[in-house]
Protein backbone atom coordinates (compact mmCIF):
# COMPACT_ATOMS: atom_id res chain seq x y z
CA UNK A 1 0.00 0.00 0.00
CA UNK A 2 2.93 2.33 1.04
CA UNK A 3 4.49 1.49 -2.18
CA UNK A 4 1.55 2.16 -3.87
CA UNK A 5 1.26 5.55 -2.91
CA UNK A 6 5.14 6.35 -2.97
CA UNK A 7 5.57 5.28 -6.42
CA UNK A 8 2.44 6.69 -7.89
CA UNK A 9 0.45 3.64 -8.76
CA UNK A 10 -2.14 5.50 -7.95
CA UNK A 11 -1.46 8.03 -10.12
CA UNK A 12 -1.29 5.68 -13.35
CA UNK A 13 -4.09 3.88 -12.34
CA UNK A 14 -6.11 7.61 -12.76
CA UNK A 15 -4.68 8.60 -15.61
CA UNK A 16 -5.44 5.25 -17.14
CA UNK A 17 -9.03 5.70 -16.04
CA UNK A 18 -8.90 9.52 -17.59
CA UNK A 19 -7.51 8.16 -20.49
CA UNK A 20 -10.02 5.72 -21.08
CA UNK A 21 -12.72 8.76 -20.45
CA UNK A 22 -11.76 10.03 -23.39
CA UNK A 23 -11.47 7.40 -25.82
CA UNK A 24 -7.49 6.46 -25.82
CA UNK A 25 -6.62 2.89 -25.90
CA UNK A 26 -3.70 1.94 -23.61
CA UNK A 27 -2.73 -0.73 -25.70
CA UNK A 28 -1.53 1.35 -28.35
CA UNK A 29 1.48 3.30 -29.01
CA UNK A 30 0.18 6.41 -28.42
CA UNK A 31 -1.99 5.73 -25.54
CA UNK A 32 1.26 4.61 -23.81
CA UNK A 33 3.60 7.59 -24.87
CA UNK A 34 0.50 10.22 -23.46
CA UNK A 35 0.03 8.17 -20.54
CA UNK A 36 3.71 8.27 -19.56
CA UNK A 37 3.66 11.82 -20.35
CA UNK A 38 1.05 12.78 -18.51
CA UNK A 39 1.86 10.85 -15.28
CA UNK A 40 5.57 11.75 -15.27
CA UNK A 41 4.69 15.66 -15.63
CA UNK A 42 2.34 15.45 -13.38
CA UNK A 43 4.51 12.96 -10.60
CA UNK A 44 7.82 14.95 -10.86
CA UNK A 45 5.83 18.19 -10.42
CA UNK A 46 4.41 16.81 -7.07
CA UNK A 47 7.62 15.33 -6.03
CA UNK A 48 9.57 18.24 -6.25
CA UNK A 49 7.55 20.60 -4.77
CA UNK A 50 7.27 18.97 -2.21
CA UNK A 51 10.48 17.18 -1.28
CA UNK A 52 12.76 20.62 -2.29
CA UNK A 53 10.52 22.32 0.07
CA UNK A 54 11.49 20.37 3.11
CA UNK A 55 15.30 19.21 1.98
CA UNK A 56 15.47 23.34 2.00
CA UNK A 57 13.93 23.64 5.03
CA UNK A 58 17.24 21.03 6.26
CA UNK A 59 19.91 22.89 3.94
CA UNK A 60 18.77 26.61 5.38
CA UNK A 61 20.75 25.43 8.55
CA UNK A 62 24.04 25.35 6.61
CA UNK A 63 25.95 27.93 4.77
CA UNK A 64 28.79 28.39 3.03
CA UNK A 65 30.18 30.58 5.36
CA UNK A 66 29.70 27.85 7.67
CA UNK A 67 31.23 25.08 5.79
CA UNK A 68 34.55 27.29 5.40
CA UNK A 69 34.58 27.53 9.04
CA UNK A 70 34.46 23.62 9.62
CA UNK A 71 36.87 22.85 6.49
CA UNK A 72 39.39 25.54 7.88
CA UNK A 73 39.92 23.51 11.29
CA UNK A 74 40.16 20.06 9.64
CA UNK A 75 43.17 18.07 7.60
CA UNK A 76 43.92 15.44 6.01
CA UNK A 77 41.74 12.56 4.80
CA UNK A 78 38.08 13.15 6.64
CA UNK A 79 38.42 16.77 5.39
CA UNK A 80 37.87 15.16 1.47
CA UNK A 81 34.99 13.39 3.10
CA UNK A 82 33.64 16.05 5.00
CA UNK A 83 33.40 18.48 2.44
CA UNK A 84 32.31 16.41 0.22
CA UNK A 85 29.49 15.35 2.44
CA UNK A 86 28.87 18.97 2.85
CA UNK A 87 28.61 20.01 -0.86
CA UNK A 88 25.63 17.81 -1.03
CA UNK A 89 23.66 20.11 1.85
CA UNK A 90 24.96 23.41 1.73
CA UNK A 91 23.12 25.83 -0.57
CA UNK A 92 25.14 27.10 -3.40
CA UNK A 93 24.69 28.56 -6.58
CA UNK A 94 27.49 27.46 -9.30
CA UNK A 95 27.25 31.46 -10.19
CA UNK A 96 29.19 31.54 -7.05
CA UNK A 97 31.53 29.16 -7.43
CA UNK A 98 34.42 31.20 -8.21
CA UNK A 99 34.07 33.71 -5.33
CA UNK A 100 33.40 30.58 -2.90
CA UNK A 101 37.13 28.80 -4.19
CA UNK A 102 38.88 32.35 -3.58
CA UNK A 103 37.37 32.15 -0.25
CA UNK A 104 38.27 28.29 0.44
CA UNK A 105 41.86 29.15 -0.69
CA UNK A 106 42.21 32.16 1.38
CA UNK A 107 40.75 30.36 4.63
CA UNK A 108 43.41 28.17 3.95
CA UNK A 109 41.41 25.23 3.04
CA UNK A 110 43.81 22.83 0.77
CA UNK A 111 43.05 22.83 -2.90
CA UNK A 112 42.06 19.10 -2.94
CA UNK A 113 39.70 19.91 -0.58
CA UNK A 114 38.18 22.34 -2.35
CA UNK A 115 37.67 20.42 -5.26
CA UNK A 116 35.67 18.03 -3.40
CA UNK A 117 33.26 20.11 -2.53
CA UNK A 118 32.77 21.79 -6.14
CA UNK A 119 32.46 18.01 -7.64
CA UNK A 120 29.90 16.98 -5.10
CA UNK A 121 27.87 19.58 -4.61
CA UNK A 122 26.16 19.70 -8.60
CA UNK A 123 25.94 16.13 -8.71
CA UNK A 124 24.30 15.29 -5.48
CA UNK A 125 21.37 18.37 -5.43
CA UNK A 126 17.95 18.00 -3.79
CA UNK A 127 16.52 17.77 -7.29
CA UNK A 128 18.06 15.11 -8.77
CA UNK A 129 17.92 13.21 -5.49
CA UNK A 130 14.24 13.44 -5.59
CA UNK A 131 13.54 12.89 -9.53
CA UNK A 132 15.64 9.52 -9.15
CA UNK A 133 14.00 8.59 -5.93
CA UNK A 134 10.78 9.06 -7.92
CA UNK A 135 11.53 7.12 -11.08
CA UNK A 136 13.88 4.16 -9.88
CA UNK A 137 13.54 4.24 -5.96
CA UNK A 138 15.06 4.56 -2.93
CA UNK A 139 17.75 2.02 -4.00
CA UNK A 140 18.65 3.71 -6.45
CA UNK A 141 18.88 7.28 -5.41
CA UNK A 142 20.84 6.38 -2.42
CA UNK A 143 23.82 4.33 -4.32
CA UNK A 144 23.75 7.75 -6.66
CA UNK A 145 24.03 9.78 -3.68
CA UNK A 146 26.70 7.77 -2.05
CA UNK A 147 28.41 7.27 -5.71
CA UNK A 148 28.62 11.21 -6.11
CA UNK A 149 30.18 11.79 -2.49
CA UNK A 150 32.78 9.14 -3.28
CA UNK A 151 33.57 10.78 -6.53
CA UNK A 152 33.89 14.09 -4.66
CA UNK A 153 36.43 12.78 -2.44
CA UNK A 154 38.79 10.43 -4.43
CA UNK A 155 38.54 12.96 -7.43
CA UNK A 156 39.37 15.78 -4.28
CA UNK A 157 41.72 13.72 -3.13
CA UNK A 158 44.05 13.12 -6.82
CA UNK A 159 44.09 16.38 -6.79
CA UNK A 160 45.69 17.14 -3.76
CA UNK A 161 48.13 14.67 -3.96
CA UNK A 162 49.38 15.33 -7.83
CA UNK A 163 49.91 19.29 -6.12
CA UNK A 164 48.10 21.21 -8.29
CA UNK A 165 48.47 24.50 -6.47
CA UNK A 166 50.70 26.06 -8.93
CA UNK A 167 47.57 26.15 -11.40
CA UNK A 168 45.96 28.51 -9.79
CA UNK A 169 45.98 31.62 -10.87
CA UNK A 170 48.10 33.83 -8.16
CA UNK A 171 45.70 36.94 -7.81
CA UNK A 172 43.97 34.25 -6.37
CA UNK A 173 46.69 33.68 -3.34
CA UNK A 174 46.73 37.39 -2.54
CA UNK A 175 43.12 37.75 -2.42
CA UNK A 176 42.57 39.68 1.44
CA UNK A 177 39.26 38.55 2.71
CA UNK A 178 36.87 40.74 4.47
CA UNK A 179 35.38 39.42 7.78
CA UNK A 180 31.97 37.68 7.08
CA UNK A 181 29.14 38.06 9.80
CA UNK A 182 27.33 34.64 9.81
CA UNK A 183 23.55 35.95 10.20
CA UNK A 184 21.75 34.60 12.48
CA UNK A 185 17.93 33.16 10.63
CA UNK A 186 14.52 32.97 12.06
CA UNK A 187 12.02 30.15 11.35
CA UNK A 188 9.80 32.83 9.41
CA UNK A 189 13.28 33.24 6.62
CA UNK A 190 13.86 29.38 6.75
CA UNK A 191 10.25 28.77 5.48
CA UNK A 192 10.87 31.89 3.22
CA UNK A 193 14.14 30.18 1.76
CA UNK A 194 12.04 27.01 1.31
CA UNK A 195 9.08 28.64 -0.57
CA UNK A 196 11.69 30.49 -2.92
CA UNK A 197 14.03 27.72 -3.55
CA UNK A 198 10.78 25.71 -5.15
CA UNK A 199 9.96 28.73 -6.73
CA UNK A 200 13.13 29.38 -8.08
CA UNK A 201 13.43 25.20 -9.00
CA UNK A 202 10.63 24.83 -10.71
CA UNK A 203 10.57 27.75 -12.69
CA UNK A 204 14.23 26.90 -13.52
CA UNK A 205 14.24 23.23 -15.05
CA UNK A 206 9.81 22.77 -15.92
CA UNK A 207 10.96 23.78 -19.39
CA UNK A 208 13.96 21.18 -18.90
CA UNK A 209 11.53 18.59 -17.28
CA UNK A 210 8.43 18.84 -20.09
CA UNK A 211 11.31 18.45 -23.18
CA UNK A 212 13.01 15.43 -21.13
CA UNK A 213 9.21 13.37 -20.82
CA UNK A 214 8.39 14.52 -24.25
CA UNK A 215 11.29 12.81 -25.52
CA UNK A 216 11.01 10.06 -23.12
CA UNK A 217 7.75 9.75 -23.72
CA UNK A 218 8.37 9.20 -27.57
CA UNK A 219 11.29 6.24 -26.87
CA UNK A 220 8.86 5.25 -24.08
CA UNK A 221 5.53 4.48 -27.46
CA UNK A 222 8.62 4.14 -30.76
CA UNK A 223 12.13 3.50 -29.77
CA UNK A 224 13.04 0.11 -31.28
CA UNK A 225 14.27 -1.91 -27.79
CA UNK A 226 16.07 -4.54 -29.39
CA UNK A 227 18.45 -1.70 -30.78
CA UNK A 228 19.03 0.05 -27.98
CA UNK A 229 19.42 -3.16 -25.74
CA UNK A 230 22.64 -3.92 -28.61
CA UNK A 231 23.99 -0.48 -28.44
CA UNK A 232 23.39 0.96 -24.91
CA UNK A 233 22.66 -1.61 -22.93
CA UNK A 234 24.70 -3.50 -20.28
CA UNK A 235 26.39 -5.60 -22.02
CA UNK A 236 27.80 -3.20 -23.86
CA UNK A 237 31.29 -2.49 -22.74
CA UNK A 238 31.35 0.91 -24.77
CA UNK A 239 28.16 2.07 -23.56
CA UNK A 240 28.55 4.04 -20.61
CA UNK A 241 31.94 5.51 -21.71
CA UNK A 242 29.82 7.04 -25.09
CA UNK A 243 27.48 7.79 -22.60
CA UNK A 244 29.78 10.36 -20.46
CA UNK A 245 31.13 11.97 -23.27
CA UNK A 246 28.37 12.68 -24.71
CA UNK A 247 26.95 14.74 -21.79
CA UNK A 248 29.61 16.84 -21.54
CA UNK A 249 29.16 19.88 -23.91
CA UNK A 250 25.79 19.12 -23.17
CA UNK A 251 23.99 22.11 -21.81
CA UNK A 252 21.19 20.59 -20.05
CA UNK A 253 19.63 20.24 -16.81
CA UNK A 254 20.17 16.73 -15.38
CA UNK A 255 16.75 16.99 -14.04
CA UNK A 256 15.98 17.10 -17.57
CA UNK A 257 17.51 14.03 -18.65
CA UNK A 258 16.23 11.60 -16.16
CA UNK A 259 13.08 11.20 -17.93
CA UNK A 260 14.97 9.56 -20.78
CA UNK A 261 17.08 7.78 -18.62
CA UNK A 262 13.88 6.08 -17.39
CA UNK A 263 12.79 5.40 -21.15
CA UNK A 264 15.86 4.52 -21.76
CA UNK A 265 16.37 2.15 -18.72
CA UNK A 266 12.77 0.70 -19.35
CA UNK A 267 13.89 0.27 -22.94
CA UNK A 268 16.92 -1.73 -21.55
CA UNK A 269 19.68 0.46 -21.47
CA UNK A 270 21.82 0.02 -18.61
CA UNK A 271 21.04 2.08 -15.49
CA UNK A 272 24.56 2.42 -14.95
CA UNK A 273 24.96 4.22 -18.45
CA UNK A 274 22.13 6.36 -17.43
CA UNK A 275 23.24 7.41 -14.33
CA UNK A 276 26.94 8.12 -15.49
CA UNK A 277 24.87 10.34 -18.48
CA UNK A 278 23.38 12.29 -15.71
CA UNK A 279 26.36 12.65 -13.40
CA UNK A 280 28.24 13.89 -16.39
CA UNK A 281 25.65 16.66 -17.33
CA UNK A 282 25.83 18.43 -14.08
CA UNK A 283 29.47 17.40 -13.33
CA UNK A 284 31.52 18.47 -15.81
CA UNK A 285 28.39 20.38 -17.57
CA UNK A 286 31.05 23.26 -19.89
CA UNK A 287 29.67 26.47 -18.62
CA UNK A 288 30.62 25.62 -14.63
CA UNK A 289 34.05 24.30 -15.95
CA UNK A 290 34.05 27.55 -17.83
CA UNK A 291 33.40 29.78 -14.84
CA UNK A 292 36.47 28.49 -13.31
CA UNK A 293 39.05 29.73 -16.18
CA UNK A 294 38.75 32.85 -13.70
CA UNK A 295 40.53 31.20 -10.73
CA UNK A 296 42.69 28.27 -12.54
CA UNK A 297 44.64 27.51 -15.61
CA UNK A 298 43.26 25.70 -17.78
CA UNK A 299 45.99 22.80 -17.64
CA UNK A 300 44.49 22.46 -13.64
CA UNK A 301 40.30 22.02 -15.26
CA UNK A 302 41.91 19.43 -18.12
CA UNK A 303 43.00 17.06 -15.26
CA UNK A 304 39.77 18.14 -13.12
CA UNK A 305 37.88 17.01 -16.16
CA UNK A 306 39.76 13.98 -16.71
CA UNK A 307 39.60 12.47 -13.37
CA UNK A 308 35.82 13.22 -12.30
CA UNK A 309 35.08 11.78 -16.07
CA UNK A 310 37.09 8.62 -15.05
CA UNK A 311 35.14 8.59 -11.68
CA UNK A 312 31.94 8.72 -12.82
CA UNK A 313 33.26 6.27 -15.81
CA UNK A 314 33.90 3.29 -13.12
CA UNK A 315 30.53 4.68 -10.92
CA UNK A 316 28.49 3.69 -14.36
CA UNK A 317 30.12 0.34 -14.84
CA UNK A 318 29.71 -0.42 -11.03
CA UNK A 319 25.94 -0.04 -11.51
CA UNK A 320 25.62 -1.95 -14.58
CA UNK A 321 27.23 -4.53 -13.42
CA UNK A 322 25.80 -4.72 -9.57
CA UNK A 323 22.13 -2.97 -10.07
CA UNK B 1 23.74 60.70 0.36
CA UNK B 2 23.61 57.06 0.69
CA UNK B 3 25.84 54.61 -0.96
CA UNK B 4 24.59 51.15 -1.84
CA UNK B 5 26.66 48.67 -3.48
CA UNK B 6 24.99 45.61 -5.75
CA UNK B 7 28.24 42.71 -5.15
CA UNK B 8 27.87 39.93 -7.78
CA UNK B 9 29.90 38.74 -10.65
CA UNK B 10 27.44 39.54 -13.14
CA UNK B 11 24.68 36.56 -12.70
CA UNK B 12 21.86 36.36 -13.36
CA UNK B 13 20.38 36.42 -9.79
CA UNK B 14 22.88 40.03 -9.11
CA UNK B 15 20.97 41.67 -11.82
CA UNK B 16 18.06 40.96 -10.50
CA UNK B 17 19.14 42.27 -6.78
CA UNK B 18 19.91 45.40 -8.61
CA UNK B 19 16.95 45.87 -10.20
CA UNK B 20 14.99 45.42 -6.84
CA UNK B 21 17.40 47.83 -5.15
CA UNK B 22 16.95 50.99 -7.40
CA UNK B 23 13.04 50.20 -7.00
CA UNK B 24 13.92 50.21 -2.94
CA UNK B 25 15.28 53.02 -3.40
CA UNK B 26 12.53 54.62 -5.70
CA UNK B 27 9.61 53.92 -3.37
CA UNK B 28 11.57 54.73 -0.18
CA UNK B 29 12.21 57.67 -1.78
CA UNK B 30 15.78 57.78 -0.45
CA UNK B 31 18.50 59.76 -2.49
CA UNK B 32 21.53 57.07 -2.75
CA UNK B 33 23.81 55.85 -5.50
CA UNK B 34 23.23 52.91 -6.70
CA UNK B 35 26.34 51.04 -8.01
CA UNK B 36 26.94 47.29 -8.99
CA UNK B 37 30.65 45.91 -8.02
CA UNK B 38 31.51 43.04 -10.28
CA UNK B 39 35.37 42.72 -9.67
CA UNK B 40 35.63 39.48 -7.98
CA UNK B 41 38.60 41.21 -5.87
CA UNK B 42 36.63 44.08 -4.61
CA UNK B 43 33.69 41.44 -3.19
CA UNK B 44 36.16 39.16 -1.56
CA UNK B 45 37.09 42.53 0.70
CA UNK B 46 33.76 42.50 1.61
CA UNK B 47 33.54 39.65 2.90
CA UNK B 48 31.70 37.53 0.56
CA UNK B 49 31.76 34.09 -0.40
CA UNK B 50 28.00 33.48 -1.45
CA UNK B 51 26.48 36.21 -4.22
CA UNK B 52 24.68 38.43 -4.48
CA UNK B 53 25.20 40.81 -1.42
CA UNK B 54 24.69 44.09 -0.69
CA UNK B 55 26.50 46.72 0.97
CA UNK B 56 24.72 50.06 2.29
CA UNK B 57 27.36 52.61 3.76
CA UNK B 58 29.99 49.58 3.71
CA UNK B 59 27.99 47.32 5.77
CA UNK B 60 27.01 44.51 4.05
CA UNK B 61 23.30 43.72 4.77
CA UNK B 62 22.49 40.62 2.78
CA UNK B 63 24.38 37.64 0.80
CA UNK B 64 23.62 34.88 -0.54
CA UNK B 65 20.06 35.69 -1.75
CA UNK B 66 17.62 37.91 -3.17
CA UNK B 67 15.92 39.53 -1.19
CA UNK B 68 11.93 40.76 -1.62
CA UNK B 69 11.91 44.91 -2.41
CA UNK B 70 10.10 45.29 0.91
CA UNK B 71 13.43 43.56 2.88
CA UNK B 72 15.52 46.29 1.07
CA UNK B 73 13.72 48.98 1.64
CA UNK B 74 13.68 48.08 5.66
CA UNK B 75 17.30 47.82 5.30
CA UNK B 76 17.28 51.72 3.86
CA UNK B 77 15.57 52.88 6.84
Amino acid sequence: MIGYILNFGWLGDLVTKLLLLFGVDMGTRFGESVHFFIFDVIKILILLSLMIFFISYIRSYFSVEKTKRTLEKMGGFKSHVMASLLGTVTPFCSCSSVPLFIGFVEGGIPLGVTFSFLITSPIVNEAAFIILLGTFGVKVAVFYAIAGVTVGVVGGYIIHILKLEKYVEEYVYKVKMGHTEIKKITRKERIEFAKENVKETVSKIWLYLLIGIGIGAFIHGWAPEDLLVKYAGPENPFGVFVATIVAIPLYSNAMGTIPIAEALINKGVGIGTALAFMMATTALSFPETVLLKKVVKVKLIMIFVAIVGTGILIVGYLFNYFL
Amino acid sequence: MMKIEVLGTGCKKCKELYERTLEAVKTEGVEAEVIKEENIVKIMEAGLMSTPGLRIDGKVVSYGKVPKVEEIRSYLK
